[in-house]
């Protein structure tokens, strides 16, 4: 009796330390995530003017602000997301729709899954050798050319998965009046899976906001303002990169609140998509 | 007149008719073809990925042979550059991540599973899969400014002085403390992939039939009995597919990893030296390099970096596809 009520006792005690220590787990979890946004809003607030928005990347030891480099980061996210979604789409219709059944969309969705988390230096090193190299020189094309490349994976996944979740009942009411194929994907099933292909959308461009990988031997850098896209052009992110590593205290301000621009707008970015459906793709 | 108003229509209308299908059967087809075709260009993404490092990397791979693997030096003044440095520092730093992400990120997915109180299960499911959406660089600025100072004047020391007198650990821990470090890496890496690992964790865990739960429970099993002898084993390959997805994060992340690891090419013992990594390598010095050997060599760290990658998250793949054909079935 004893022996059998201490293994319980035992039992019960095991329990409550591992429970215990999965909620501290969660806690750290939590922890470092408040950790993080609590430094970079104490560290960036501080350098948040309107000069940020209005002026130039300064030169070393010289106020100035981060315009060029949103400017850049702009563009380059604009045309990479309008380059990448149409295929993205355009690619998630053929696997949710005409090739639901096929062997390519077996294959297309396991390659797509691993394009979707393999390390995006790759991708750089794939546009400097496809385009950079070529053309001679460095150039805002070439960056936005790593970004639509990172924009199609995260498009195709959501893509693929909303059509999917559109019931066959409504496809089939459309053939049923005699529209053809693609006026039943482009009316029906399009229109039923909007939301969650514009999630694909948001979250694609969170996704690349942030990215400087891609961008670090595509686009390059720009200390001037440029509207030339064949020629480099800055980003926020690069421009963080290079003023976080440099000894210049006005230089290490505006890498923090060039931090803290980036994360609020990928964090309203995600906030926006995540409503959009209720639930995350 | 009212012949030719009859007549007119029914063979006007077959015209139009025929037209109109002949229109929507070439459009249907081109608009087919075009979605095939794009579904094919995402195979031609990673085919050209691996075919143009192969291309951009001949140069070192044909100079340098089998030996660019093996060895340590990485020297541009003489040409000579081996990947072995950087392929230690990627391998440790990711295996150090992922021993430390995935206790946290199971006992996350734990409490969010089975001990949560339901309204707060959604906000906190949705936080941890926010860090996940900050970029990377931001974990880098973080880990620069306000993490490794940290470590270097407490952590660190600490370490450092308990371990003094042990042999083995002592020269794992050995001084100085710089902050910025391999160990360093490593723990920013962890905070990264935690967000993957929690997130696939916790959706394997929610397949768990709740029949299989209930009757552990229904026979007097703990809480933690139910997710030890039930729960795990039931999601083993699901969690492995969800390891496996973040240690391929872990090896490629490049910007976190690029502002605290030191960049320094040698293999040391002491987990607080500064180390380098394949992504942190590339992304220091590409811009930098002149000479077409030293390009193609840091284009053949990538290959290797690549080919890498890519069988781990094949891997990992596979695992999880599995885990959704039995759920399916």
């Amino acid at each position: 009796m004893s022996n059998a009520s201490s293994l319980h006792a035992r039992r019960k005690a095991r329990n409550s330390v591992m429970m215990t220590l999965c909620m501290a787990a969660a806690g750290i979890g939590l922890a470092w995530l408040a950790l993080i946004l609590g430094a970079l809003l104490w560290k960036g607030v501080a350098g948040l003017s309107l000069s940020v928005f209005t002026e130039m990347t300064p030169p070393p030891g010289d106020a100035g602000g981060l315009l060029n480099a949103i400017a850049g980061s702009i563009a380059m996210t604009l045309i990479g997301i309008i380059v990448g979604t149409p295929i993205g789409i355009l690619a998630g219709t053929y696997m949710a729709e005409y090739g639901r059944f096929s062997k390519l969309t077996v294959v297309v969705r396991f390659i797509n899954d691993i394009l979707l988390s393999a390390p995006s230096i790759i991708v750089g090193l794939f546009v400097y050798e496809l385009l950079v190299r070529p053309m001679g020189h460095f150039s805002a094309i070439a960056g936005s050319f790593a970004l639509a490349i990172l924009v199609i994976p995260v498009v195709v996944r959501t893509t693929e998965d909303m059509l999917t979740l559109v019931p066959n009942s409504l496809r089939e009411a459309g053939a049923a009046i005699g529209a053809p194929r693609w006026i039943v994907i482009r009316s029906v099933a399009y229109r039923a899976a909007l939301s969650g292909i514009v999630t694909g959308i948001l979250l694609a461009i969170a996704r690349i906001s942030g990215e400087t990988a891609p961008l670090l031997f595509t686009a390059l850098n720009n200390q001037f303002w440029s509207s030339n896209l064949n020629a480099p052009m800055a980003s926020l992110p690069v421009t963080i990169f290079q003023f976080a590593l440099s000894p210049y205290e006005e230089w290490q301000q505006l890498a923090w609140t060039g931090a803290l621009i980036i994360t609020l707008t990928v964090l309203a970015l995600s906030i926006i998509a995540r409503s959009l459906t209720g639930r995350r793709t | 007149m009212t012949i030719v108003a009859e007549a007119m229509p029914s063979s006007l209308a077959a015209q139009a008719r025929e037209s109109r299908v002949r229109r929507f059967a070439l459009t249907d087809s081109l608009f087919r073809n075009s979605t095939r075709g794009a579904a094919i260009l995402v195979l031609l993404i990673l085919g050209g990925v691996g075919f143009s490092l192969v291309v951009g990397s001949w140069e070192a791979l044909s100079k340098f042979g089998f030996s660019f693997l093996t060895t340590e030096s990485w020297n541009p003044v003489t040409e000579k550059f081996g990947a072995l440095a950087p392929i230690y520092g990627t391998v440790v730093t990711a295996a150090i991540a992922i021993l430390i992400a995935v206790p946290i990120g199971i006992g996350i997915a734990v409490f969010l599973t089975e001990l949560c109180p339901r309204p707060l299960q959604r906000p906190i499911g949705i936080a941890v899969e926010l860090l996940a959406g900050i970029p990377s660089i931001i974990y880098g600025i973080w880990g620069l400014f306000v993490f490794a100072p940290f470590l270097q004047t407490t952590l660190q020391p600490f370490i450092i002085n308990v371990f003094h007198g042990v042999p083995g650990l002592n020269s794992l821990f050995a001084g100085p403390p710089y902050g910025i470090g391999m160990l360093t890496s490593a723990l920013i890496l962890a905070i990264m992939v935690l967000p993957f690992i929690t997130s696939i964790t916790k959706d394997v865990f929610d397949t768990v039939p709740a029949v299989l739960k209930e009757s552990a429970y229904g026979i007097g099993c703990t809480t933690w009995e139910v997710t030890r002898r039930v729960v795990i084993p039931y999601t083993r390959i699901g969690i492995m597919g969800g390891v496996m997805l973040g240690l391929g994060r872990a090896l490629g992340e490049t910007m976190a990893v690029t502002f605290v690891i030191g960049n320094a090419h040698r293999i040391s013992a002491s987990l607080f030296a500064p180390g380098t990594t394949i992504s942190a390598t590339i992304a220091n010095e590409f811009t930098e390099a002149d000479g077409t050997l030293y390009t193609s060599s840091l284009v053949a760290l990538g290959l290797i970096l690549f080919i890498l990658t890519f069988f781990i998250l094949a891997i990992a793949r596979f695992m999880l596809l599995r885990l959704e054909r039995r759920a399916g079935a």
